[in-house]
């Protein structure tokens, strides 16, 4: 089967001032010239890096200058990001936090497993830092690698309230490197957060710089003519949604920091040619989602969100917010490298030189095209999965548990799950006994026979049937009783339809292999919050995301998919999930609202999980944007196919209409935040998991 | 000091309450650290700096949100200037709305104003409340009262359906009931067609049909009046665009009537400059 180009939006000429500061922009159009208000700036203090076990970390106000115009920012020790705190594995550490502000504020320890008192969440750990109070936490180090911490407290991480962690393992490191830098992004707005989210609140589409234009129109009528371009357009105008909705928050008024650099700022880290060079990169932002390259440099992956993985060599990866991946190089040549970091929606970059010489500078790149939504973004369509990789499979060795890890999994049983929900009256579930629920019938349908026809009136011009057929579905039993098995709604308060959660217990698919479930959309899910639901969502696994998925064939760059990762040491919880929850990730953009399940975290129970207990949560996202979502307090083991080394994470993007599972062991007791880490989807998108 | 009573200082005097706070716990954290300067392995943090004033527009806080981010409903307020213009001859319009609340429930305020010939022809004030309904829907129902300049004011009972049409259209829809039961019903969509992401043209249309003939008001029953603008505005920012346009209106049926009886005429194209703004 053909690849298929994304469709792209041609890239404007913009100049570097443009995406370096967009107030500068606006201030053009007005007649007057950009910049010329600002004074020379001020360097802005850099970041120390703090090593011991004893830290006293003071929140305070610091003046920034990040665009040409004097701001104040929420700093730690008087630097934005604050300090990197380098500790060892083993070891306790502690940590007096001193509130400085006007406000509340806390400190999360994101990835750290400790104690639900030291988690610094206000509302769940603990009650945050009044003004002026100093919070003492401490905790023990039974892990190793790059993470960061950042206030868990109103908007306060979008104001500078971040750093890094680095805790050195107290074995050998089985990383060798002669160089070790940390490389923290961060998106800075001289405006209030509390502005930018009321904007959102009303005109979801502020920040988009990049709407469709009449001249848009034109050009695709001149392609595909008024016919085809109509029904292009159609679903999109029925739905009232822009495919060039790729991030909320752009480069209109975000400026991109490199460890607190802008780009023009360049921050840069030295080399000697032949060193291996151990960088450690943080998404510290607050909505910006990021793609990172080294032109001419490989880069070896050999952590995911601080944990060890096996090395991966690749071009470029994307890095969700809040996400930490580690990367060696190891540069051949006498010369300089720019580290670039271009935002998903390409409306802006941060950047920094890796360079033998403090005067070398190396070029940037013009950024990528920026990316178009599609009906697989959707969760609609099969025609974009990539059906050439399956025939590709030796499908007389098959192994259920692998088709988990690949696209066919989910569209045999979730499509039907989708299928046969959509024809359901949700508004009546809610009086319904859903432990009765027969499932089973579902799993006696015919699968040889595949009547694709009748699902739904869905596209599926791309699907390749005839590859399909080839394979023995009667061995498909695994599949079929995961499909049957029965499932059950959790708690949840009668006002809201009596339920919350969707629980599978029969039938799961084996630890490490994803999940077959069918795809149930709550009656939740339909009411004005709500503006979207996938139907058929696509395999989040393998998909490198949107605006990346052709970069193999259209530059030759290979881009790290989940698909990649497996952990460097064994699986230590071998057991396989008792029960699987499904959550879906919901939304309504031109409301600007966010939620799970169509619920917001006010309305919402807590998820309840048995303290001990090993369960699956499958994420179904049923909107367009890119989610990357934590648990706190335990790992999220994302099942990327192989059960003996399942990575663990402690933030999991979801890609847009598609679907992705990982194991939870219930090792923690407490209350716990789980939650998109897009700040301004945390105002909904967020449940309370409790373990008790 | 419980947390009421810090909210309240922190809302009344934010300046003064951070320079006091600050300062105290300055002493204090500068005797921590001496006391545990000999403990701490190699980090020299310099003294704290005195907490700056949080007066920074970056840093506005809004005063009723709890620091929890995940639970902090926010009501808004949005002042919307659809229309702000100058017409031909001596005439010029003001439409424009007003909500308040939240996700769902907002009290919702919309007004309308046309002049012209010097005249003030409609002056009316819409007091709703407004409830999301669907993902794109809001039902909206109040009070309107017109302020009519030569004759005694009427009030209207309203029920609307206010939101976005599929293929983008901004429809509002509103059914208006009289004290002594006449009836009114007012059709009026709006589009956005964007050349760039700053000069944007946006047709619209609004459609006046009544229930019966008010000779007071001039209007007759049946489609009364039609009225179909084209405005080409600038976007400076998403919040700030002035424009020009073209306002066309056309009196219908017995509408008509009334005007032609007055020595009116029917229709009018006039040229419009003028302003569209929220906040
Ligand atoms: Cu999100």
């Amino acid at each position: 089967m053909n690849r298929t180009r994304e469709p792209q939006i041609a890239l404007p000429a913009l100049s570097r001032r443009r995406f370096v500061t967009g107030v500068a922009a606006g201030a053009a159009l007005l007649g007057m010239p950009a910049g010329a208000n600002s004074a020379v700036p001020r360097a802005n203090p850099t970041p120390q890096t703090l090593r011991g076990n004893q830290f006293d970390l003071h929140v305070n106000y610091q003046p920034v200058n990040f665009t040409g115009r004097e701001r104040t920012a929420v700093a730690t020790n008087g630097s934005v990001p604050g300090p990197i705190l380098r500790w060892k594995e083993g070891e306790t550490v502690t940590l007096n936090v001193t509130n400085h502000l006007a406000h509340d504020t806390s400190i999360h320890w994101h990835g750290i497993i400790l104690p639900t008192g030291m988690d610094g969440v206000p509302g769940l750990s603990f009650n945050g830092i009044r003004p002026g109070e100093t919070f003492t936490y401490q905790f023990e180090l039974n892990q190793s690698g790059t993470y960061w911490y950042h206030s868990h407290s109103d908007f306060q991480e979008q104001q500078g309230h971040y750093g890094s962690i680095v805790i050195d393992p107290a074995e050998p490191d089985p990383v060798a490197c002669d160089r070790d830098y940390v490389v923290i992004l961060s998106d800075w707005s001289d405006e209030s957060p509390h502005d930018i989210y009321a904007k959102l609140k009303k005109e979801g589409h502020y920040y988009n710089r990049r709407r469709r234009t009449a001249g848009d129109l034109w050009d695709e009528i001149r392609q595909k003519g008024v016919a085809q371009t109509w029904q292009d357009r159609k679903m999109w105008n029925e739905m009232r949604m822009s495919d060039r909705d790729i991030s909320d928050v752009t480069g209109y008024t975000y400026t991109y920091l490199m460890n607190g650099q802008t780009p023009d700022g360049n921050w840069m880290a030295q080399f000697k040619r032949g060193e291996k060079v151990r960088l450690r990169f943080i998404n510290g932002s607050a909505m910006s989602i990021f793609d990172i390259r080294i032109p001419g440099l490989k880069m070896t992956v050999v952590a995911s969100d601080g944990q060890n993985i096996e090395p991966v060599t690749v071009d470029e990866f994307r890095i969700g917010v809040a996400e930490t991946y580690d990367v060696v190089v190891e540069p051949v040549d006498d010369r300089a490298y720019t580290l670039f970091a271009q935002t998903i929606d390409r409306s802006g970059f941060a950047r920094g030189t890796l360079t033998p010489h403090p005067e070398l500078r190396a070029e940037v790149p013009a950024m990528d095209y920026a990316p178009v939504l599609t009906h697989r973004d959707m969760g609609m369509d099969h025609s974009g999965h990539n059906m050439g990789g399956m025939s590709g499979m030796d499908h007389s060795d098959h192994d259920m548990g692998n088709m988990g890890g690949m696209d066919h999994s989910d569209h045999d049983m979730g499509n039907m799950g989708g299928m046969d929900h959509s024809g359901h009256d949700m508004g009546s579930m809610g009086g319904m006994d859903h432990s009765g629920h027969d499932m089973g019938s579902m799993g006696g349908m015919d699968h040889s026979g595949h009547d694709m026809g009748s699902m739904g009136g869905m596209d599926h011009s791309g699907h390749d049937m005839s590859s399909m057929s080839g394979m023995d579905h009667s061995q498909h039993a695994g599949m079929q009783s995961g499909n049957a098995g029965q499932y059950s709604l959790h708690g949840g308060r009668p006002e809201l339809g009596g339920m919350q959660g969707v629980w599978f217990t029969d039938g799961l698919v084996r630890a490490g292999h994803g999940s077959n479930s069918p795809i149930v959309h709550l009656p939740s899910e339909y009411r004005y919050g709500v503006d979207m639901r996938s139907e058929m969502p696509g395999n989040g696994l393998n998909d490198p995301g949107i605006g990346l998925r052709d970069h193999d064939t259209r530059y030759g760059r290979r881009v790290l998919t989940y698909a990649d990762i497996r952990n460097l040491t064994p699986t230590i919880d071998r057991r396989e999930p008792t029960r699987e929850l499904q959550l879906h990730l919901t939304g309504n953009m031109h409301r600007y609202m966010w939620s799970m399940d169509g619920i917001k975290f006010n309305d919402a129970e807590p998820l309840m999980l048995k303290y001990g207990e090993r369960i699956r949560i499958t994420l179904v996202n049923d909107t367009m944007m890119t989610h990357p979502i934590h648990l706190h307090g335990m790992w999220s083991e994302l099942e990327t196919g192989d059960s003996e080394y399942i990575p663990r994470k402690h933030t999991i993007i979801v890609q847009p209409g598609s679907k992705i599972s990982y194991l939870v062991t219930a090792d923690a007791y407490g209350r716990w935040a789980y939650h998109c880490h897009l700040l301004y989807h945390m105002p909904g998108m967020f449940r309370e998991v409790r373990v008790v | 000091m419980n947390r009421k009573t810090l909210l309240a200082l922190t809302l009344a005097a934010p300046l003064a309450h951070a320079a006091e706070e600050s300062h105290t716990q300055h002493t204090h954290s500068m005797q921590d650290d001496e006391h545990a300067a000999h403990q701490h392995m190699g980090h020299g943090y310099p003294a704290p700096q005195e907490a700056s004033a949080p007066a920074a527009p970056n840093l506005r806080h809004a005063p009723n949100e709890p620091d929890h981010v995940m639970d902090h409903e926010v009501l808004l307020t949005k002042v919307t200037i659809d229309q702000l213009e100058a017409r031909e001859n001596d005439g010029g319009a003001l439409e424009g709305s007003v909500w308040f609340g939240g996700d769902k429930h907002k009290a919702w305020f919309k007004t309308e104003v046309e002049r012209a010939e010097g005249e003030t022809e409609k002056a009316e004030l819409q007091a709703l409340y407004s409830r999301a309904i669907a993902p794109y829907w809001d039902l909206q129902m109040g009070v309107r009262h017109d302020f009519e300049l030569e004759s005694d004011s009427r009030n209207w009972g309203v029920l609307a359906l206010n939101g976005l049409a599929p293929y983008f259209f901004e429809v509002d829809t509103s059914l208006f009931v009289g004290e002594d039961g006449d009836t009114a019903l007012r059709l009026e969509a709006e589009y956005e067609l964007l050349f760039t992401q700053q000069w944007i043209l946006s047709p619209e249309i609004e459609v006046n049909f009544f229930g019966q003939n008010t000779p007071e008001t001039h209007t007759g029953s049946g489609l009364s009046d039609v009225e179909a603008g084209l405005r080409l505005r600038y976007e400076f920012t998403p919040q700030f665009a002035p424009y020009i346009g073209v306002n066309y209106e056309k009196k219908f049926g017995n509408t008509a009537d009334f005007a032609r009886d007055d020595g009116e005429a029917t229709s009018e194209t006039t040229w419009v400059i003028g302003l569209h703004a929220w906040f």
